[in-house]
């Protein structure tokens, strides 16, 4: 905690330490983590060099979980234990996931999300997830030698709630501090933006493993604005290979297939398309587990001809984007490319024409996400004095809204609105002497309910007997800097009250978070005790440093007796910071914490009045 | 607004959405100073620049900047601010609850309405992007008698019934909108 970055410009914290930050890209085919040094962002390699990580993850019968090459390595030969595209069930029931039928796992239906049964047991995708992240995590510690301090991790734009949320969790299970959910495009815009030094209105066209996006931005000098986005959180890279796959099968007048032989010919697809954007034909061979073997041929037309409806399918959210902003394509500078898929020339040609430039090709599309990511990381840990640093806006994707009577949605928050933003509505009882309300919250466009994503429901009780329409229950949904939502009711006259963040029916509980990360620590048990002591003690005495220097400046906003409580919370810290019981600093720090709440909040107001002041004075 | 950003609103002594931004409350604002006050604030306030604080901290920068995301929003947008700006002066714009207005305009959105139809029935966005153009003269005309009803001659009851138009043209947008998507 630092109080003391509420300090006017120029009394800013001494630049004592540069915090460890990284961005990692979070993908459906491959993952990266990347981290700023010494002023230039850089992406992390493994020991061998290599900056991917492929986003496999095998479960084996012993319990051990394999990430990364060597899972990519054994998905054919065990189809079953070795998860690749987890991405796509984030966040995601069994019904919400296309192509289940071609997918060779064993699906349990959890209510909320997906899970699948492996050699090790039950994993839920956030589980799955976490191995990744955990991967990336451990050769970022290795690298920069030291723990990391926090991790900004991207998602697409057009990711709702609970695919948000099911990342962030993901995160915490990983044992990373996530500063900011951030999406994808936007990461990538960062990146493009600062390096070419670009303003202007620009687009982000990014097709990825299993997701594409389209936002558009305004780039100025210090600033990135997020004007409007869209997408289709189900098609991408992916998608291509599965038309290849159906195209082999069907020319191969093959029977259906075997997990393994499924699995097979799913990566000889992707291998042939990868091949085509660089060649005019691709070979395509294989022995099944029959005997038989596949030896066919595929040329750029055929795939270009299999794949066609595909590309059109991007456009849409294209032109929908391009309205939701009041633009013309003549208006947009420039068309920056992210995403490995958008290396294939049709989608080249297609957004080409559709824009009438060149599209921008200028950063690896693989890794300029992970780089913006890392750039906003340094950012938040604090490491750019201010006038160096810039601000992000973005935007919520996806209408939030409550199912009214009749099955139909209320939009309470529109989509692209910039966040952190809240809003309220009023309901009403519609029954004589109604003492309870249920609330359904969903997201999406479209008008009945049943087509929109549910989100979450509770209930609102104790509501006193009264006639129809005569209770007011004000309902607020409040989404946070990293797209998340919380919803609140409270019924006006009786100020009865429930809450929500809205995660339970889809991501995990914190109990469960907690429960999990016990469990994976159990075996090193004195290292997190040593490791918690150590950085309790740390937060600790930043704790105090920023108190005392909060009030030095800013005694005057407190009473005698709020001042008191302050000194004697920080006096109490101080103390304990001397043992080695970790529980009761992170106590005595949480104290301190409360005792500077209002502290906090009036420094806050203050700074602000003082701003407006200062301008008004500078404007007569 | 929230009860946070409701706190934030008192707390700083503010009564109304255009002080915030250092601006006179009127229809007719510059918008590159409403753009500038609102980056201002917002590289004071902002969640980034809080990631690494404490909970309080990392709480009023979230309600100050909800507060100023919709006090911007709410300017941004004429109708909104049109709206905001009768209710500082005591006249409820009341578009929930009053939907009287003058025949020749229903009529006329009748007409409208239908043109809307036809061009969706033939698929024909030539005739979309037509009649998007034609709305988007009759809203800056609208919003100029707003703007002279409200800063010049303080007509806020006959501003309402502007406001009120203003209102039933920006649904039409949405239904081109619509419109544009289903051809697609």
């Amino acid at each position: 905690m630092a109080l003391l970055q509420i300090s006017e410009p120029g009394m800013s914290p001494a630049p004592h330490e540069h915090r460890l930050a990284v961005g990692i890209d979070l993908g459906t085919t491959n993952s990266l983590v990347a981290t700023v040094r010494s002023a230039a962002p850089a992406v992390l390699p493994d020991a061998l060099g290599r900056p991917l990580l492929p986003s496999v993850v095998r479960y084996g019968r012993d319990g051990t979980v394999e990430v990364g090459y060597a899972a990519q390595a054994k998905q054919a030969l065990d189809p079953r234990n070795t998860v690749v595209s987890v991405k796509r069930f984030m966040g995601r029931g069994l019904r919400d996931v296309a192509h289940i039928e071609n997918a060779p796992y064993e699906f349990v239906d959890a209510p909320g999300m997906v899970q699948i049964r492996t050699a090790a047991g039950v994993k839920s995708p956030v589980e799955i997830s976490s191995e990744i992240l955990k991967v990336l995590r451990i050769r970022a510690e290795l690298s920069l030698g030291g723990n990391l301090s926090g991790a900004v991790i991207t998602v697409p734009a057009y990711f709702d709630d609970a695919q948000r949320q099911a990342t962030k969790d993901a995160g915490r299970l990983a044992g990373l501090n996530v500063l900011r959910l951030l999406s994808e495009p936007t990461a990538a815009a960062i990146a493009y933006g600062l390096e070419n030094a670009a303003e202007g209105l620009y687009a982000v066209y990014d097709l990825g493993g299993g997701t594409f996006d389209i936002s558009i931005l305004k780039l100025s000098r210090g600033m990135f604005e997020v004007i409007a986005t869209s997408g289709d959180s189900m098609l991408g890279g992916d998608d291509f290979d599965q038309r290849v796959f159906c195209w082999i099968v069907e020319q191969g007048k093959l029977p259906p297939l075997d997990p393994k032989d499924m699995r097979l010919l799913q990566v000889r697809a992707r291998e042939a398309k990868e091949h085509l954007t660089f060649h005019g034909e691709a070979p395509i061979t294989a022995r099944l587990s029959t005997g038989e073997v596949i030896d066919l041929r595929i040329d750029s037309e055929t795939f270009c001809g299999i794949t066609q409806t595909l590309v059109q399918k991007t456009l849409g959210p294209v032109r929908k984007a391009l309205r939701d902003a009041g633009l013309t394509v003549d208006e947009v500078k420039g068309v920056v490319m992210v995403g490995g898929a958008t290396r294939m020339p049709q989608i080249q040609r297609a957004v080409g024409e559709f824009f009438r430039r060149d599209p921008l090709n200028n950063l690896d599309p693989d890794k300029v996400v992970a780089l913006g990511a890392a750039m906003q990381a340094n950012v938040l840990a604090g490491n750019k004095p201010q006038g160096e640093d810039w601000l992000l806006l973005d935007v919520i994707p996806l209408s939030l809204g409550v199912e009214t009577m009749g099955g139909l949605t209320e939009k309470v928050i529109l989509r692209n609105t910039t966040i952190p933003a809240a809003k309220a509505q009023e309901f009403t009882t519609f029954k004589d002497g109604q003492t309870g309300m249920s609330f359904h919250v969903v997201q999406g466009e479209r008008e009945l309910v049943a087509d929109c994503r549910s989100l979450a429901r509770f209930e609102l009780k104790g509501i006193p007997p009264m006639a129809a329409g005569a209770a007011r229950v004000r309902v607020t949904f409040q989404v946070d800097a990293d797209g998340l939502l919380s919803v609140s009711a409270k019924e006006k006259s009786t100020g009865v009250e429930a809450s929500i963040s809205v995660k339970p029916s889809y991501g995990l509980a914190d109990a469960d978070i907690e429960r999990m990360l016990r469990e994976s620590f159990e075996h090193a048990k004195e290292d997190v005790h040593a490791r918690a002591l150590a950085e309790y003690r740390v937060e600790g005495r930043r704790l105090i440093e920023a108190t005392r220097s909060a009030l030095d400046m800013d005694k005057g906003l407190l009473s005698p007796e709020e001042l008191k409580a302050i000194e004697d919370a920080a006096a109490r810290l101080e103390n304990l910071l001397q043992g080695a019981d970790h529980r009761a600093i992170k106590q005595a720090a949480e104290a301190l914490n409360r005792a500077t709440d209002e502290f906090a909040a009036r420094r806050m107001d203050a700074g602000i009045r003082r701003a407006l002041a200062g301008r008004q004075i500078g404007s007569l | 607004m929230n009860a946070g950003a409701a706190r934030a609103l008192t707390s700083s002594g503010l009564q109304n959405h255009f002080e915030l931004f250092g601006l006179q409350a009127a229809f007719g604002i510059d918008s590159e100073v409403l753009e500038k006050g609102y980056r201002e604030i917002q590289a004071r306030v902002h969640p980034d620049r809080f990631a690494h604080a404490g909970d309080a901290e990392r709480r009023a920068s979230l309600q100050w900047t909800t507060r100023v995301n919709e006090a911007y929003r709410t300017l941004k947008d004429p109708v909104q601010r049109g709206r905001h700006l009768l209710e500082l002066h005591g006249v409820d714009v009341a578009f929930e609850t009053n939907t009287q207005m003058p025949t020749d305009f229903l009529m006329q959105q009748l007409e409208l309405r239908e043109e809307l139809e036809a061009a969706t029935a033939k698929k024909d966005p030539a005739n979309l992007d037509r009649l998007r153009a034609g709305l988007s003269s009759a809203k800056k005309g609208l919003e100029k008698e707003i703007g002279a009803a409200i800063d010049d001659r303080h007509d806020y009851a006959g501003a309402a019934e502007l406001v009120r138009k203003l209102m039933f043209l920006d649904r039409l947008d949405a239904e081109i909108d619509l419109a544009y998507e289903e051809i697609e």
